[in-house]
């Protein structure tokens, strides 16, 4: 061996430490897995509790009635109306939005200034889309509604959408274009036989990841659709969903409201996580 | 060293390879290799792309290593220690064969602080030892002259040429006992290359060189000894000028004079 | 033909107007935003950010709790989720057998997309308690004469407080940082790392001295996306920090208040006035903190970008 014994010392040290390291990198993931399995488990546990049949079929309970009456039915119709109409209203925009910024001027001034305030819309807190609608509606109105709900989310779903829909339109191959403006198709043709065909997985796939994000958001709801304890079909008027009554029932001191609410949370779990995982595996099956 | 099958063009070997093969999963990609690499000079790796000289070069410093469905069986012996199934760690047998790549990598600090980066790792020196060190590698590697006044600079503001041979310096300063050069001047243009050249026949009067190159005529220029490689086999290995003007073998001449197809 | 030249007019004007609608939305936001906040701007001003105060019924407010609240938070959140999320970062990337990889990594990818309202409602009923008899309790019999500690450490120990709110907040953006910071990770050019091993680096030392470096605009975006988050987040904090709108000492352990949680529970039942303008004045700082944070991250990304290739 012709390493001297300073360079060998040396070397044991710096050993040592990259053995520490990697030990706390592995206590580190570990640790990840332990908090994130616990919340789930906690989640899963407890909210299966919280299941029964009267869940899908009764409004929500008077506080301290017997476990095991009063459901959900009327928070899950009108979450439902609410996301639905979100997507339904957000979804065209950001993905008309999203074509603005990949096929129209993607390098102008206006596309720039859209892009970078398209990243602060992402990133504003959901709690100030939920205050700048009810500064808008509710104030202008004079009531809480359903309507009013959906707007806060449609607000939501718009940014991702567009992010999702210009990030795929620019993958889309440049010869694609080309070759159909060659045969001297129109712009708009182009863009929709074409370019957005070509794209599609990867549009669906952010409009579902919209939904997703949507689906648990409450803070945008509670100064906007705040909540109603009676069934209900349509969105005006204060509207029950299901974020704002798990967060009042999980603050009240009454055992059935607090079991509701875990089956709730666990609703919204297995929805989310539904969601995320199909739109993984769409993304996959197309690349 | 009954081994008959060894090919040794001098008895002065710095790198004895023992029937060495390689796995990429479940695909072999050496074939029982057999080679002795003299001590200081250049030997050269030749053969047509997928042929394993890269494979080959990667099993010497067990760089294979850090993927996990790689392996290797066999015996590379430096200086009678087989590094395979060496007890010494990985880092330091690393840090006795240094290795140089097809694209330059100049480390994301200062070009100062690329040179001391590997000589911190095993040397504790002061501030004006390490600044002489750092002055030798990078004269050694013909690169001082260009990159005096902005040490500080990034390694990374430098042209393609100037970041190989700093990667040169950069494993000369932890002085080495065998230097690989893994297509080091695939990614340059006609220039750098000469100059890489240059460098490389200065090197070999201090290191042992071993080179991997897909060009012939790099080759024939730097190298003394060439090995010529297809399909995982060494086909032929001796003295450049034998291989190139007087091959033993037809394969070795079919790919030497372009022929191979 | 012509039909055509006037479709391709009418898509164009679409597609703009739909660009323009992202426009207006922010513009309405912050419009909307400083009009509610307007009689708390003029009764206050900048006093706002420093009063100690929050009197509802006597109409006499001032952010400082909240806007601290926000802040701690935050920070403590950051503190905790950006060391974890490295280890679990280079666990996937370089120690994690093959068949584990995947796995780990899709679950930390789901478990980024977990509503925060889960992780608020485990906080209250499930971690509070146990942090509160685990945690809080030892460590105030363990501070109680330690000059410093024990003022970090008195109050009610009920697992509710700054402390619960950004530990719950930690756990929340982990996944967050952790998939980034293992995407920019992964696309670390192989190369790059053998040359470091090549010296005879160690895997630490590969790492932490050449890979961080390489994708610290990468790695800064992750902890800006995931300090963001936690700026912003309503119900992760609103169920376990309290919602107590005066601070009487600056303990971990007291019940404190957030600008999300203030809003969350106050607006819906707070009287036109100057009370809901003082919340809505709050929003308003809440929002330019988040838009602070992204523009500093980004003129950030922008400045290490410029200087590579030049001064190190």
């Amino acid at each position: 061996m012709n390493i001297d014994q300073q360079k060998l010392a040396r070397f044991m040290w710096r050993k040592r430490i990259n053995q520490g390291s990697l030990l706390l990198s592995v206590g580190a993931m570990i640790f990840g897995v332990f908090w994130l399995a616990w919340i789930l488990w906690e989640t899963i546990h407890l909210g299966f509790s919280g299941f029964s049949v009267s869940l899908f079929t009764e409004t929500t309970p008077a506080p301290n009635e017997p476990l095991g009456t009063g459901g959900l039915i009327n928070a899950m119709w009108g979450s439902l109306l609410m996301v639905g109409m979100a997507t339904f209203i957000g979804a065209p925009v950001g993905i008309l939005s999203g074509i603005y910024l990949a096929e129209y001027k993607p390098d102008g001034k206006l596309a720039v200034t859209i892009r970078f305030i398209n990243d602060l819309l992402l990133s504003a807190p959901s709690i100030i889309i939920g205050l700048f609608i009810y500064t808008l509606l509710v104030v202008r109105f004079r009531q809480f509604s359903g309507w009013a709900g959906a707007a806060a989310l449609t607000l939501i779903v718009i940014p991702v959408v567009i992010r999702t829909t210009e990030n795929m339109l620019q993958l889309v191959p440049a010869r694609l274009r080309e070759a159909a403006y060659a045969l001297g198709t129109p712009k708009w043709k182009v863009i929709l036989r074409i370019t957005l065909t070509a794209s599609r997985a990867g549009v669906l796939t952010g409009i579902l990841l919209a939904v997703a994000r949507i689906a648990g958001e409450t803070a945008p709801l509670i100064f906007t659709a705040l909540n109603n304890q009676f069934w209900k079909a349509g969105l005006s008027g204060p509207t029950a969903n299901l974020p704002v009554t798990i967060l009042q029932y999980a603050m009240s001191p009454y055992q059935n409201w607090q079991h509701l609410a875990w089956a709730g949370v666990l609703m919204i779990t297995l929805a989310v996580l539904g969601l995320n995982i199909l739109a993984r595996v769409l993304s996959r099956t197309k690349r | 060293m009954t081994n008959t099958q060894t090919q040794r063009p001098t008895p002065n070997a710095k790198l004895i390879i023992r029937n060495l093969n390689f796995y990429y999963g479940k695909f072999r990609a050496l074939h029982g290799i057999n080679l002795e690499i003299p001590d200081k000079g250049v030997t050269a790796f030749i053969g047509p792309s997928g042929c394993g000289k890269s494979t080959l070069l990667r099993t010497m410093n067990r760089m294979f290593e850090l993927y996990p469905d790689q392996r290797a069986e066999g015996e590379i012996l430096l200086d009678q220690e087989n590094l395979l199934t060496s007890k010494q760690d990985v880092a330091l047998i690393r840090a006795r064969i240094g290795m140089v790549f097809q694209m330059p990598t100049p480390f994301p600090m200062s070009i100062f602080d690329n040179i001391a980066f590997g000589v911190k790792l095993f040397e504790n020196l002061s501030r004006i030892e390490m600044e002489e060190r750092v002055e030798w590698a990078l004269k050694k590697a013909a690169l001082w002259e260009e990159v005096k006044d902005k040490l500080t600079q990034s390694g990374a503001s430098l042209s393609g040429g100037q970041q190989q041979r700093l990667c040169i310096a950069r494993v000369i300063a932890i002085k080495p006992e065998l230097l690989l050069l893994d297509e080091p001047c695939s990614a340059l243009d006609p220039i750098s290359t000469a100059r890489i050249e240059e460098l490389i026949a200065e090197l070999k009067k201090d290191y042992t060189v071993v080179i991997v190159t897909h060009n012939m005529q790099q080759a024939a220029r730097v190298s003394d000894y060439t090995a010529y490689m297809y399909l995982g086999n060494l086909v032929e290995f001796g003295a450049t000028e034998q291989i190139f003007f007087k091959p033993a073998k037809r394969e070795t001449e079919d790919y030497i004079t372009g022929r191979f197809g | 033909m012509r039909q055509n030249a006037w479709t391709d007019r009418a898509f164009a004007l679409m597609v703009h107007g739909a660009a323009l609608l992202t426009l207006a939305a922010l513009l309405g936001i912050v419009l909307s935003l400083f009009m509610g906040a307007w009689p708390a701007i003029q009764e206050y001003g900048f006093s706002f950010f420093v009063r100690n105060a929050w009197d509802p019924p006597r109409e006499d407010f001032g952010g400082l709790v909240m806007i601290y609240g926000t802040l701690m938070t935050s920070l403590i959140a950051l503190v905790i989720a950006v060391p974890v999320s490295f280890g679990i970062a280079l666990f996937l990337t370089e120690l994690s057998p093959r068949w584990l990889k995947r796995p780990l990594g899709s679950m930390v990818e789901l478990l980024a997309a977990v509503p925060s309202i889960v992780y608020g409602m485990w906080g209250l009923m499930v971690f509070g308690p146990v942090l509160a008899k685990y945690v809080q309790q030892p460590l105030q019999s363990l501070c109680a004469h330690v000059p410093i500690l024990h003022t970090l450490t008195q109050g009610p120990p009920v697992g509710i407080g700054i402390l619960s709110a950004g530990i719950i907040l930690s756990i929340m953006i982990i996944p967050f940082i952790a998939s980034v910071m293992r995407d920019v990770f992964e696309v670390t050019p192989p190369l790059l790392k053998e040359s470091a091993y090549g010296l005879g680096s160690t895997t630490w030392e590969v790492i932490w001295k050449v890979v961080l470096p390489y994708t610290k605009t990468g790695v800064l975006g992750g902890v800006m996306l995931g300090l963001g988050r936690a700026l912003g987040e309503t119900m992760a904090v609103t169920f376990v920090i309290g919602n107590m709108s005066q601070l009487s000492s600056i303990s971990l352990f007291e019940p404190a208040n957030s600008i999300t949680s203030a809003l969350a529970n106050e607006f819906a039942e707070a009287a036109p006035g100057l009370h809901q303008s003082a919340l809505i004045y709050l929003g308003l700082i809440l929002f330019l903190i988040t838009f602070a944070v992204l523009t500093f991250s980004r003129l950030l990304l922008m400045r290490l970008k410029g200087r590579e290739g030049k001064r190190v």
